[in-house]
C-alpha cells in the first residue's frame, strides 16, 4: 500500500485545528508533525489551504441495491460517496425487497465491503417497512447493524414504535424515525401552504412531521429507549429534539442540505426535482435549520441522497416518486450554511463526528468488519481522512456524477468548497470530483 | 406578467395582465360574428397543427376547443392519450416527444396533474401549449370564458356591446363564488380573470373545501353563506368533485347542499337582477337545484357558448401571434 503524505493542510481536530503534514501507511494514520520528509516511494497531497479531518460519515444514503441497480449501486454509489469526501455511509434499508432479514444485510454488507468506503447498513424495523411487525433486530444487530428505520415512510403505528424502543434498548442500537404522520401525507407532494394551494398541489403539513416527533419524544421518554430524527425540515421539529434533549432524552437529530439550501418555492416550476419527503419548506424554516446548524443543536447532516431513473422524473409532479441526489454536493452546503468563514470544527462534527457517533462507527465502538470513524487525527488512528478545500468554486454537473442518477436539484449551481482528496482504509480513492 | 398573449403559452391565468385578458375578450367579440355565418371558418390557423391532447377525459372542453381550432382552419389533431400510451408507463416527456415529432404548432391539453402544462411547455418550447385544464391548479379558458359571459350580460342590459366596456363593467362588481374552491382549477382561474378586471371576489365553502393560504388571495372570505348571497351581484356555483373524492371533506352531500348549495329558498331571496354561473357539469340537486339551473337568471348555457368565440381567440392570438386574416 503506498504510503501517502498529506502535505500543509489545517489538520482538524475536535478541541483545535493545527498546521501539520499528516502521513499514512497500512491504513492507519503513522506521523502527524508540522514537518515531515516524504519517504521513498510515498504519494504527496497537497493540502494548503485546505482542512485535512476525519472522512465524512453519512447517516442517510439510499444505494437502490437490491431492487433498483438502474437508478444506483451500492458500487456506484460508494463512488459518488468517495468524490463526496465521504469514507462511510449507512445504507437505508428501503430497497426492494427492504433490508429486515440477516440474508440481505450480509448481501449488502458483502456488496459494500468491494467497494472503497466503508458501508454500514441500516436495518429495517419492521418486517417489509409495513409497520406492523418487528423485523429481526436482534439478528441484523449480531452482524453489526447499529442503526434501524423503516424510512421512506415513519413507524405510524405508536404501539409498534413503543415495541421497536422496548426491544432495541438492550441491542445498544438506536432507532431511527422518517417523521410524517401518514393519515396528514397520503396525497400530498409539496409542503403545505398558501404556494401550495395556488399551484394546485396537495400539502404536506410541516404539522404531519412535529406531531411525530412529539409523539416520538414521548415514546422515548416513555420507554427510556433512544431515537434518532431522519432529515427534520421545520424550525419546530428541531425546537422539539433541542428541548428534549435538555431534558435528558437520548434523541440525535439530522437535517439535510436540500432543506437548509432550498425551499419550496423551488416547486413553483413544478420540476419533480424539487419533489421529496419531507418537503422543501419555506424560506423561514430553511433559516431557522441554518441557525439550529450554527448554534449546534444539530447532530449531523446527512444527505438523504435518493437517486432515481430520468424517466421517473419526467413524469408529472405528483406522480414522480420524492427524492434528490446528494452525496457529491452535502458539503459545500454545509460550508455554506456555516457562514463566510465557516469554522471547521462544525463543519467535520456535522459531517463526520456526529454521524459516525450515531452510527457507532468510532474506534471506541464495537464495530464489525467496518473500519473506524469521526475520530482524530493521530498516529494509530485508522486512516479515514479528508482533505477539503472550503475554498474553491466548482459548478454541479449532473452529467458529471459518479452516481447513476442525474436528480441533483444543483444541476448549474456554482457551490463553494470540495472534497480535494478522500482517503479511505489509507488509500487515496477520491480526488477532485474524480474516482483514483 | 404577460401583457399580450401573442405569441404566448396560456398556462395560468394569473400570470395575464388586465390589457392580456380584455386582448382576449375582445378579440373573442369578433369571433362571435364568424360564429352566426353560414360558412363559419375563417383562415387565420390554416395550415397550422394543433393537437388535442386529452389526458383526462373531457369531452366538452375537447370539442370546444377542437370546433375552435376547426373554424380557425387548423388542423386537429385529437389524440385520446388518457387510453393510450399513459396507460403503458409512457412519460409525460416522451407522449410530448412523440407527438412533437407529428409536427406540430400548437397542444391543447388537459391533464389530471397540477402543473402538467407547465412541465409540457419547458418540454418543447417551439410549441405553444394552451392549458385546457391541470389538476387543481388552472383552467385558463374557463376563467377567461367566464368574464366573457359575465361582461357580454352586463353589456346587454345597458345596451351596449362587450368590446365598447373594457373592464368597466367589473369595477366594484361583487362576484360570489361558491363551492368546493379547494379542489376547483375553475374557482382559481375565475379568481384571477375577476380580480384583474377590477372585480371585488367573496368566497364562500365549508373550511375543509377552502384552499390552503385562502387568507393571502386577494378575495374576501364569507363567514355566512347566507348573508353573502344578499351582497353579491353575481354567483358563480362549483361542481363538488366527487370525483377527487372530496365527500370526505363534508359530512354528505345533503349536508353541503343545506349549508352552501344554491337551493330554491335561497334562490327566492336573492335580488332579480343577480346572473348565476356554474362552469359544469352541473351535479344538479347537490350543489344547484334543478330549477334554479334553469331559471332565467342562470347564464349556465351561454357559458357553453362563449366557449367556441373564447378558445378561437386563444389560439388565434396564442398560435398566430395574432396575424393573419379573421
Amino acid at each position: 500500500m503506498t504510503t501517502l503524505v498529506i502535505r500543509g493542510g489545517l489538520v482538524v481536530r475536535s478541541g483545535e485545528a493545527v498546521r501539520a503534514d499528516v502521513v499514512v501507511a497500512d491504513g492507519r494514520v503513522i506521523e502527524v508533525a508540522e514537518s515531515v520528509d516524504v519517504p521513498a516511494g510515498a504519494r504527496e497531497i497537497d493540502a494548503s489551504g485546505a482542512w485535512v479531518g476525519p472522512g465524512f460519515v453519512d447517516l442517510h444514503t439510499h444505494l437502490r441495491e437490491p431492487g433498483l441497480e438502474a437508478a444506483e449501486t451500492i458500487e456506484s454509489g460508494a463512488r459518488a460517496a468517495a468524490v463526496g469526501g465521504y469514507c462511510a455511509v449507512v445504507a437505508m434499508p428501503n430497497t426492494e425487497p427492504a433490508l429486515d432479514t440477516v440474508a440481505l444485510v450480509a448481501y449488502v454488507l458483502a456488496r459494500g465491503a468491494l467497494t472503497g468506503i466503508d458501508v454500514a447498513v441500516a436495518g429495517a424495523i419492521t418486517q417489509g417497512r409495513r409497520g406492523e411487525k418487528l423485523a429481526p433486530l436482534a439478528e441484523m444487530a449480531a452482524l453489526g447493524v447499529r442503526l434501524f428505520t423503516d424510512d421512506g415512510a415513519g413507524v405510524a403505528n405508536a404501539e409498534v414504535m413503543r415495541r421497536a424502543l422496548v426491544y432495541a434498548a438492550p441491542l445498544g442500537v438506536r432507532l431511527a424515525q422518517h417523521c410524517e404522520e401518514p393519515s396528514l401525507v397520503e396525497a400530498g407532494t409539496m409542503n403545505e401552504g398558501a404556494l401550495a394551494g395556488r399551484l394546485g398541489l396537495v400539502g404536506r403539513p410541516a404539522l404531519a412531521e412535529e406531531l411525530m416527533v412529539m409523539r416520538d419524544i414521548e415514546l422515548v421518554r416513555a420507554t427510556g429507549g433512544s431515537m434518532h430524527f431522519l432529515h427534520l425540515s421545520t424550525a419546530r421539529s428541531i425546537a422539539l429534539v433541542t428541548q428534549a434533549r435538555r431534558e435528558g432524552l437520548d434523541v440525535t437529530c439530522e437535517v439535510a442540505p436540500h432543506h437548509f439550501s432550498l425551499d419550496e418555492s423551488a416547486c413553483g416550476s413544478y420540476d419533480p426535482l424539487f419533489k421529496v419527503n419531507p418537503p422543501l419548506r419555506t424560506p423561514r424554516d430553511a433559516a431557522a435549520l441554518v441557525a439550529a446548524i450554527r448554534r449546534g443543536d444539530v447532530d449531523a447532516v446527512a444527505t438523504d441522497h435518493a437517486p432515481h431513473l430520468p424517466e421517473s422524473k419526467d413524469l408529472a409532479f405528483d406522480e414522480a416518486p420524492a427524492g434528490m441526489l446528494g452525496l457529491e454536493h452535502a458539503a459545500a452546503l454545509t460550508a455554506e450554511a456555516l457562514g463566510e468563514s465557516p469554522d471547521p470544527r462544525a463543519f467535520f462534527a456535522l459531517l463526520s463526528r456526529g454521524p459516525a457517533r450515531i452510527a457507532q462507527l468510532r474506534a471506541s465502538d464495537e464495530r464489525i468488519s467496518l473500519g473506524a470513524h469521526g475520530g482524530e487525527i493521530t498516529p494509530g488512528e485508522d486512516a479515514n481522512l479528508v482533505v477539503f478545500d472550503p475554498a474553491v468554486e466548482w459548478t454541479v454537473d449532473r452529467e458529471g456524477l459518479q452516481s447513476r442518477a442525474t436528480n441533483t436539484p444543483y444541476h448549474g449551481r456554482t457551490l463553494r468548497g470540495r472534497a480535494r482528496a478522500t482517503v479511505a482504509r489509507g488509500r487515496l480513492i477520491a480526488e477532485n470530483g474524480e474516482m483514483c | 406578467m404577460i401583457n399580450s398573449l401573442r405569441g404566448e403559452n396560456l398556462l395560468n391565468l394569473g400570470e395575464l395582465s388586465r390589457e392580456a385578458i380584455l386582448e382576449v375578450l375582445d378579440t373573442a367579440d369578433s369571433f362571435v360574428e364568424v360564429n352566426q355565418r353560414v360558412v363559419k371558418k375563417v383562415p387565420a390557423l390554416k395550415g397550422r397543427v394543433v393537437a388535442s391532447l386529452f389526458f383526462e377525459e373531457s369531452t366538452r372542453t375537447r370539442l370546444s376547443f377542437e370546433t375552435a381550432a376547426k373554424r380557425l382552419s387548423a388542423d386537429v389533431l385529437s389524440l385520446a392519450v388518457a387510453s393510450s400510451s399513459v396507460k403503458k408507463g409512457e412519460s409525460l416527456r416522451d407522449t410530448i416527444a412523440t407527438i412533437d415529432a407529428l409536427g406540430i404548432d400548437a397542444v391543447v391539453m388537459r391533464h389530471r396533474s397540477s402543473g402538467a402544462a407547465v412541465q409540457v411547455a419547458r418540454y418543447v418550447p417551439h410549441v405553444r401549449v394552451i392549458n385546457a385544464g391541470d389538476g387543481l391548479h388552472q383552467h385558463p379558458t374557463q376563467g377567461l370564458l367566464d368574464a366573457y359571459t359575465l361582461r357580454q350580460v352586463l353589456a346587454e342590459r345597458r345596451g351596449e356591446r362587450g368590446r365598447d366596456t373594457g373592464a368597466a363593467l367589473f369595477d366594484g362588481l361583487r362576484i360570489l363564488i361558491v363551492g368546493d374552491i379547494r379542489h376547483s382549477r375553475v374557482a382559481r382561474s375565475d379568481v384571477d380573470a375577476y380580480v384583474a378586471l377590477g372585480a371585488s371576489v367573496t368566497l364562500a365553502a365549508p373550511g375543509t373545501l377552502l384552499p390552503d393560504g385562502v387568507e393571502q388571495w386577494p378575495v374576501t372570505v364569507a363567514s355566512d353563506f347566507d348573508h353573502a348571497l344578499k351582497e353579491a351581484d353575481v354567483i358563480g356555483v362549483l361542481r363538488l368533485q366527487h370525483e377527487r373524492g372530496t365527500g370526505a371533506f363534508v359530512p354528505s352531500l345533503a349536508e353541503f347542499t343545506q349549508t352552501h348549495g344554491l337551493t330554491v329558498e335561497r334562490a327566492a331571496r336573492l335580488s332579480p337582477a343577480t346572473i348565476i354561473m356554474h362552469p359544469g357539469p352541473m351535479n344538479r340537486g347537490v350543489e344547484i337545484d334543478a330549477r334554479v339551473a334553469d331559471s332565467p337568471a342562470a347564464v349556465i348555457t351561454r357559458q357553453v357558448a362563449s366557449g367556441v368565440p373564447v378558445r378561437m381567440a386563444v389560439l388565434y392570438l396564442s398560435v398566430a401571434g395574432g396575424e393573419g386574416s379573421r
